[in-house]
């Protein structure tokens, strides 16, 4: 287990070289760079600060230097931050990131679960189609609009929460409730099938007759087993959520790495830009790599 | 076809249309200034009010359809040929070359999509090119891998092997066998897709990374109302409500030809 996850980790090591090489290239191809300003820069200056940065060098040693800077630890200063380092601005906003995911994950499980379970259970009731119609609403709605509409509610209307910021914990229930409620349509539909499927299976027959009682039928025996389709999507799912997180850090101005990210990229600060999206990339595949292994854990039949 | 599904198509048919013939059927231009009406209410002279410059939202509103259309459906079929084409050699060489095509498709779904598409975007200019340079070349991989999928369960069905015994080329096995069974599922996913890249689309302009004036997609729109919420919240309700009911249609429609094109889930989603 222990070799088959370093192996995993090794195998993630080129999908981040590829990522950070095309993210490298994609920003230097493009003319224009981070010190092209509306008020253009004495050109003394504007040679000073590039040599600085190394902007001077041609494009491969300009990644063989991030490379090794890399390697090091150290993901250079930000361009327009000054003084700041990369690392301590992602140190800053990856918790409150991470924390937004956490809590939107918590709302997708949460309801999408229990739902898919207890449509499958009333299948063709009116219970299964008012969950199903809330899973197509919710795999429709884009978390912009339903964030939006959230903010609109809930807090200018009523007044209950509040629309923005990053304060305490009555700030993140409309955040995580926007960014987790879309997909958890997608994990009630998703369980919906899976239990339907369990249900109709020779064992749960077998349970019946049996004389077990029906609550021990689902929790017991049904459950273990449509619980499978659910953690294989985790990883695209904590794809989606990162994703996810760019629009909903918008809209609430929340001040974590997506809101950092749209900002370095419109300020084309190099640095930063790759700094974020390398995290985001380790955390995809830390993510994918987790799911394999929970997948591992539970299912005896995947351990071979 | 059932009620949704046909309120669904009727949606769709609606937005297609205004789209297509908006310079006709806009009361105004979508840069006509009203002045002395700006941040109106809805009103018979302009249906869905004004925005902050006085223009009218309903003409914005269906050219930003345009924008919005043109990007999700060019993206979506030019994704689809890439991907099929792709997919399609991929799975039908199979081996090696596989092997190492499959690689590269493994790569670029583990890139962060979004991400990508954002950086891809704003480098190339915001525009509506950039967007659609960005969207092709992270939805195509999706498209590859579900054909890669259907090609090598088709390609080892008795009807290939009769059609290879019977000496014809692999182009031609390709083109008249196994292309034509896989196009339920390439219809299948251009519909599934469309929304895909139609809300990818809006959610970068919303964040103020997509489409750039002059042009305005919904996502646009979005993104000006987003501003005055609180007090004008009809500027950003109607281009909302316009991305919500394009995207569950498609959608929407999606699921039953799913459903219709396999046997095994007629009885789904009743």
């Amino acid at each position: 287990m222990l070799i088959y996850f370093f192996k995993r980790l090794l195998h993630g090591i080129p999908v981040l070289f590829v990522v950070s090489t095309i993210t490298f290239v994609i920003m230097r191809v493009v003319p224009g760079g981070p010190f092209d300003q509306e008020k253009k820069l004495p050109p003394e200056i504007l040679v000073n600060i590039q040599a600085k940065y190394h902007l001077d060098q041609p494009v491969t040693t300009q990644y063989l230097l991030y490379l090794k800077q890399l390697v090091q630890g150290d993901m250079g200063p930000s361009y327009k931050y000054i003084g700041r380092d990369v690392a301590d601005i992602i140190l800053d906003t990856f918790p409150v990131s991470i924390t937004l995911g956490v809590l939107a994950m918590l709302v997708v499980m949460g309801v999408g679960i229990p739902m898919g379970v207890w449509s499958a259970y009333r299948q063709n009731s009116v219970i299964d189609r008012i969950c199903m119609f809330y899973a197509t609403l919710g795999i429709s709605i884009p978390s912009f609009v339903l964030g939006t509409v959230l903010v609109w509610l809930m807090s200018h209307k009523l007044q209950w929460l509040p629309p923005a910021l990053w304060e305490g914990p009555r700030h993140m229930i409309l955040p995580a409730i926007a960014l987790g409620a879309p997909f958890s349509g997608y994990i009630a539909r998703l369980t919906r099938s899976a239990v339907l499927e369990v249900l109709s299976s020779d064992y749960i027959r077998t349970a019946r007759a049996k004389g077990l009682t029906e609550s021990v039928i689902l929790f017991k025996h049904t459950l273990k087993n449509s619980i499978f389709p659910i953690i294989s999507v985790l990883g695209p799912l904590t794809a989606g959520l990162v994703t996810g997180s760019f629009v909903i850090e918008f809209i609430f101005s929340i001040p974590g790495m997506g809101s950092f990210f749209i900002t370095a990229v419109t300020n084309r600060d190099y640095p930063l830009i790759m700094g974020v999206t390398l995290i985001y990339a380790v955390l995809i595949v830390l993510a994918n790599i987790l799911v394999d292994i929970i997948y591992m854990w539970l299912d005896p039949r995947v351990r071979v | 076809m059932s009620f949704f599904s046909k309120l669904s198509f009727g949606f769709l048919g609606v937005v297609f249309f205004s789209a297509i013939f908006a310079p006709w059927i806009t009361p105004y231009s979508y840069e006509t200034q009203d002045t002395l009406n700006t941040l109106a209410t809805p009103t018979f002279s302009h249906l869905m009010g004004t925005d902050r410059l006085g223009r009218d939202l309903f003409s914005r509103l269906i050219y930003g359809a345009r924008v919005s259309l043109f990007i999700g459906i060019l993206t979506t079929l030019l994704a689809l040929v890439i991907g099929t084409i792709y997919g399609s050699i991929s799975g039908y060489i199979g081996g090696r070359i596989d092997g190492f095509m499959m690689r590269v498709v493994d790569v670029i779904f583990a890139l962060p999509d979004m991400l990508m598409i954002i950086l891809v975007t704003v480098m190339l200019g915001r525009g509506v090119a950039g967007m659609f340079i960005a969207l092709t070349l992270v939805s195509w991989v999706t498209v590859a891998r579900l054909v890669r999928g259907e090609v090598l369960r088709i390609k080892e069905k008795t009807y290939v092997e009769a059609a290879r015994a019977l000496g014809a080329s692999s182009p031609r096995i390709l083109m008249q066998e196994i292309l034509p069974n896989i196009l339920g599922l390439v219809v299948v996913t251009l519909t599934f897709r469309i929304p895909v890249a139609i809300l990818a689309e809006s959610t970068l302009s919303f964040i103020g990374l997509g489409v750039a004036p002059p042009f305005s997609s919904w996502g646009t729109m979005a993104n000006e109302g987003w501003k005055s919420i609180k007090f004008y919240p009809h500027l950003i309700l109607f281009p909302s409500l316009a991305i919500f009911f394009t995207i569950l249609s498609f959608n929407f429609l999606g699921d039953r030809l799913r459903d219709g094109l396999d046997p095994r889930n007629k009885t789904r989603f009743g």
